[in-house]
């Protein structure tokens, strides 16, 4: 007999459907449905009083229409009204109705509240469990005001059936999730934790789910979870198939529940526990054991839920990263897996892999499969796979393999998904920079990059390409021969003018000893491209042209002649005419010396993040690079720039910024040792005052979070401040406010850095300011700030101040958006204990929002929004930049207003950062 | 976290529609769109899931389908959910109503949306696994319908 009883429906009902299917056409049904509507709207404004029947008959009806993608503004009133009623399958309707139709803010709430409140107290567990769906479906704020006391107390009571507490469980987790503060855990803990223990599969299975996400808030509270957890798997793992009776499914016991443990485990580092930690790798053994045994059914059913437990398995190993043994066999698994007919399977163990590669232990045995990878890049029918593909070439490559995987996805592109091209570029883009060994190598993948998918490349990849061969001389010569030769082909992408343009113009000169490559050569090569390409191009070969009178002066009357025609110097763009009117005057009125100086070759470009990993970051969210980013950044030493060789010149090479100010001073922070500015002091410490003051300590802790303001204040003297950073650079204004009507004489300071910064005038004027720049630089992480001294005479009395410069390593943070899984993905990477440092302390200042939003903005990070189930929390991402090494750090402020007190967590890919920001932090709240 | 289940035939008609999470009904009636425009053009012998649309929660949410006859059954989910363990959950749903229906067909969704529903909901609540043993789930529809029953004739004796 079928469970549903078909014959016995609403006959009113089915009649309406048939009517709907019916319908020969679009209209045909509106119509019919609008007559309904107006039918049912006539019978619920109706004087007669319906029956629960009836309205359940119409209430079903409208759900019916919803379904079909129409708006129903009526009838929530009557199925409130149905909640009421005594007869189950009207109480039934109406919560259906209420679930799927009635969103979280409705007016309606507190109505529907009455209706749950009598189900909960019923007693009827089938009236309950209605009342508990409709909670955990609306999920709204005021239902959690109403019940979310009474909830736990439903879900660990001895007399509840277990149908109920499976429904409680579930109906508490979506109230933590919706308001994470009205659902407090304290005296539940022990006893929800111990539901893992519970003798009913269903209950474990839904009070994991609950377990998992409180584990993720509360990682400490729920540590008990552990052990429990793995003595439960290893209970299923071990048993035979037979055991579980009805969570065996197709010969497997227990997978769903097998997985939700698994996952539930990956929310902790491994157990410290000797014993526990026994027992679950003999656990996670016999799970790879067993994808090795013959199958006990051919049914894919079977195959499916083995192997939801295999990749489980397979996570939690690679997020616990520390058995080297079993992640060469997750890895040799996933190798067999990616040769599977099911593409389901090969799908997987590519996203697997990506993650596999990350590891150190393993990230050799993944490259070991690039042959099948690239062979799947190739050959795969499906786009989702060859996306996956792509993205595993890419995290598994590095210096060995760089050149075939670049190659490959080169020759991939040709014919790539259009979808997936631009993402293609940027990976390629990147690759090819970050590995580049040659540069001439890397000049010819970008090259190729533009004749293959020109379209696709945006401007970040070219002016990339540019910037790296101005600020390498080795690269340049060649750069111009093989732009010169890419030019040559006669339909060439305007992207590929761009860059041949910009080099020959700088570089142009390098092969002009060719004939085959003399001036004229090249100059009327680029020209012939001109009349092809769009404005902001022709703009840029115009420049290049002046370039050329500048490089090659033989070519100066044919360039002139071009820039005197009608076409240039009358052309309708103001940009374009404006170029060629200057151009033309510069050329015929300045001497040669003027000249070359105004068109001197380009200074190099100050090293910074890749603008392409910034772009590839945007588009993917951060997840998708910045894991191998963090890796890399240790095992590569910052190769990033391709610049690492330069190291030492970029310093004493002035920046394009820093030449408007011309004083350049650049102040390696962390080359500021305590001692050296001790042995200042003592050096400086004549006879007069020497103040340092206490107060001072206060200005300065406030400049953590704010760049501008007043760092000291006195009788005498104010001095405010004004900074701005940018990557690992930083610019500070001092201004030194005589407050007196006397002028200080002798007025210096010493910024106890190493630094040559313009001294400042040695007289201030009674009333008057003056006005001081460092630029500073970040070389590496520091916790002790910089000291500045500064002495001057007022009256007779020679004065001494040392104050601490707000220069905190916070300054030098580049905001990272990302998503929320992407955020606890990398959380749950820094989980090393030294990685973190947290502090719990009483609130010091106001504890409202929008105060504390400002002083979290301030500190430099991304604020992230919905990343952190409970809304009262903070989060923050963001990369501290400095010269050599790029630190990623996370952020957590849990504030508890009633006890005013605070916990904050960081989480930095080096500890020293971790610890400093957090002391640092501790004392802005 | 499951956020949405959709069930819509060959030509993208829906069959059932359950969105765990708050979307406006145009809204819904987009993803119901896009969800059949991304999973429709699909051969049957590629992998099982596909990055999410635009329109549901870009990309750390994925799209677990199944293709059963004439009707396709789309779980949009989010990176915590095993996708296997998904795809196992749709058979157990798919088999339940197979059970209960008896030889299930898409005409029995149509006529029966209430009691598909009401299905589900032994299966998923507010987006979460309630259970997967199809026995129980079975046992729990029986006794709503022999709640039903008693009604159905307390009704016509009155």
């Amino acid at each position: 007999m079928p469970a549903v009883s078909k014959g016995d429906g609403m006959r009113g009902l089915a009649v309406f459907i048939s009517d709907i299917r019916n319908c020969k056409s679009k209209e045909a049904e509106i119509k019919r449905i609008n007559k309904e509507l107006a039918n049912i709207r006539s019978k619920f404004k109706g004087d007669k009083a319906l029956d629960g029947y009836s309205k359940k008959k119409y209430v079903c009806k409208l759900l019916f229409i919803f379904l079909l993608g129409h708006d129903i503004d009526f009838g929530h009133m009557e199925a409130v009204n149905l909640l009421s009623s005594n007869k189950y399958t009207e109480k039934q309707i109406g919560y259906l109705f209420i679930s799927v139709l009635v969103n979280s803010n409705s007016e309606l709430i507190r109505l529907i509240n009455n209706a749950i409140k009598n189900d909960l107290s019923s007693r009827n567990p089938t009236f309950m469990c209605l009342a508990l769906h409709c909670i955990a479906n609306v999920g709204s704020r005021e239902m959690a005001e109403a019940f979310a006391s009474e909830i736990p107390r439903i879900l660990v009571a001895g007399d509840t059936m277990d149908s109920v507490k499976q429904s409680a469980a579930l109906c508490l987790l979506r109230l933590y999730k919706t308001s994470p503060d009205l659902v407090l855990m304290g005296e539940w803990t022990s006893r929800v934790v111990h539901l893992l223990n519970d003798q009913h599969m269903g209950v474990v299975t839904a009070a994991i789910s609950l377990i998992t996400c409180l584990s993720q808030k509360n990682p400490d509270e729920f540590k008990t979870c552990v052990s429990l957890a793995v003595s439960r798997l290893s209970r299923i793992v071990s048993s035979a198939s037979t055991d579980l009776q009805d969570y065996t499914y197709y010969f497997v016991p227990a997978p769903w529940l097998s997985c939700k443990l698994l996952r539930l485990l990956q929310c902790y580092p491994p157990p410290e526990d000797g014993a526990v930690k026994g027992r679950l790798v003999e656990c996670l053994e016999t799970i790879l054991n067993k994808a090795q045994e013959p199958p006990k059914s051919k049914k894919v059913q079977h195959s499916n839920a083995k192997n939801a437990i295999l990749f489980e398995a397979i996570s939690l190993i690679i997020h616990y990263d520390s058995e080297p043994n079993l992640l060469v066999r997750a890895c040799n698994q996933l190798g067999q897996f990616l040769q599977h007919r099911e593409t389901n399977l090969r799908y997987l163990a590519l996203e697997s892999m990506c993650t596999l590669a990350s590891s150190e232990f393993s990230h050799e045995a993944v490259k070991t499969h690039i042959e099948t990878v690239i062979n799947a890049l190739k050959t795969e029918r499906d786009v989702s796979v060859r996306q996956r593909a792509a993205d595993l070439l890419y995290a598994m490559c590095d210096r060995s393999n760089a050149k075939q995987i670049v190659a490959e996805m080169l020759s991939y592109l040709e014919t790539a998904d259009y979808s997936i091209r631009e993402e293609m570029v940027l990976k390629v883009a990147i690759l090819a920079e970050k590995y580049a060994v040659d540069y001439s190598w890397y000049v010819d993948t970008i090259l190729n990059l533009i004749r293959i998918a020109g379209d696709y490349v945006s401007e970040e990849v070219w002016y990339r390409v540019i910037q790296i061969v101005i600020n390498r001389d080795d690269v340049q010569g060649y750069a111009a021969k093989t732009v010169f030769e890419a030019l040559q082909a006669p339909a060439c992408h305007e992207n590929m003018v761009k860059v041949g343009g910009y080099i020959l113009g700088e570089f142009g000169n390098l092969i002009a000893g060719d004939p085959r490559s003399s001036p004229l050569v090249q100059f009327n090569l680029l020209h012939s491209k001109f009349h092809l390409c769009s404005v902001p191009t022709r703009a840029l070969l115009l420049s290049a042209y002046i370039k050329f009178i500048n490089l090659f002066p033989e070519t100066k009357a044919t360039i002139q002649e071009v820039l005197r025609c009608d076409s240039q110097i009358r052309n309708s763009d103001v940009e374009l005419q404006q170029r060629a009117v200057e151009y033309l005057k510069l050329s015929s009125i300045a001497s040669t010396d003027v000249l070359a100086t105004v068109l001197e070759e380009m200074p190099p470009f100050p090293e910074r993040e890749s603008s392409i990993l910034a772009k590839l970051k945007k588009k993917k969210g951060p997840g998708a690079v910045s894991v191998t980013e963090l890796e890399d950044s240790k095992r590569e030493g910052g190769e990033l720039n391709g610049g690492g060789d330069r190291g030492p010149d970029t310093a004493s090479t002035p920046s394009p910024s820093a030449d408007l100010l011309g004083i350049r001073s650049a102040a390696p922070v962390g080359a500021a040792p305590a001692s050296a500015g001790s042995l200042l002091v003592d050096v400086f410490s004549e006879a007069g005052t020497t103040t340092t003051l206490p107060s001072s300590s206060l200005f300065w802790l406030l400049f953590v979070c704010k760049n501008n303001g007043v760092l000291f204040e006195n009788q005498l003297l104010q001095i405010g401040i004004k900074s701005e950073y940018r990557q690992n650079l930083g610019r500070m204004y001092l201004f030194y406010g005589n407050k007196t009507s006397v002028q200080f004489a002798s007025f210096t300071t010493t910024p106890q850095l190493n630094v040559q910064t313009k001294p400042v005038e040695p007289l201030v004027e009674g009333g008057a300011q003056i006005q001081q720049v460092l630029n500073i630089e970040c070389l590496t992480d520091f916790s002790d700030a910089p000291l500045l001294n500064i002495k001057f005479r007022y009256g007779g009395a020679l004065q001494n101040l040392t104050l601490k410069l707000p220069v905190t390593i916070n300054k030098f943070f580049q905001p990272t958006e990302m998503t929320s899984s992407d955020f606890f993905q990398r959380w749950k990477q820094l989980s090393q204990p030294q990685q973190e440092a947290q502090k719990i302390f009483k609130a010091n200042h106001s504890m409202d929002t929008e105060v504390l939003k400002a002083k979290l903005l301030g500190l430099g990070t991304a604020l992230l929004d919905n990343v952190d189930p409970n809304p009262e929390n903070y989060v923050c991402a963001g990369v501290i930049q400095t010269k050599g090494q790029q630190v990623g750090c996370l952020l957590r402020l849990e504030p508890n207003a009633q006890a005013q007190m605070y916990r904050l967590t960081l989480r930095c890919s080096k500890d020293s950062v971790s610890r400093r920001l957090c002391e640092l932090l501790a004392e802005q709240f | 976290m499951i956020k949405a289940i959709l069930i819509f035939n060959n030509h993208g008609k829906p069959r059932l529609i359950r969105f765990y999470q708050y979307f406006a009904e145009d809204m819904q009636q987009q993803i119901i769109r896009e969800t059949f425009h991304l999973v429709s053009k699909r051969d049957d012998n590629v992998c099982n899931f596909l990055e999410g649309g635009s329109l549901i929660g870009g990309s750390d949410y994925k799209l677990i389908y199944r293709h059963y006859a004439t009707l396709y059954f789309v779980f949009c989910v989010d990176s915590s959910e095993s996708e296997l363990g998904i795809l196992d959950l749709i058979q157990v749903f798919v088999e339940t109503l197979d059970k209960c229906f008896e030889n299930v067909c898409e005409l029995d969704l149509i006529f029966h949306m209430d009691k598909v529903h009401y299905i589900l909901q032994e299966v998923v609540m507010g987006g979460m696994v309630l259970e997967t043993n199809m026995n129980e789930i079975v046992a729990q529809v029986e006794v709503q319908n022999r709640m039903e029953k008693s009604e159905v004739s307390l009704f016509l004796d009155r």
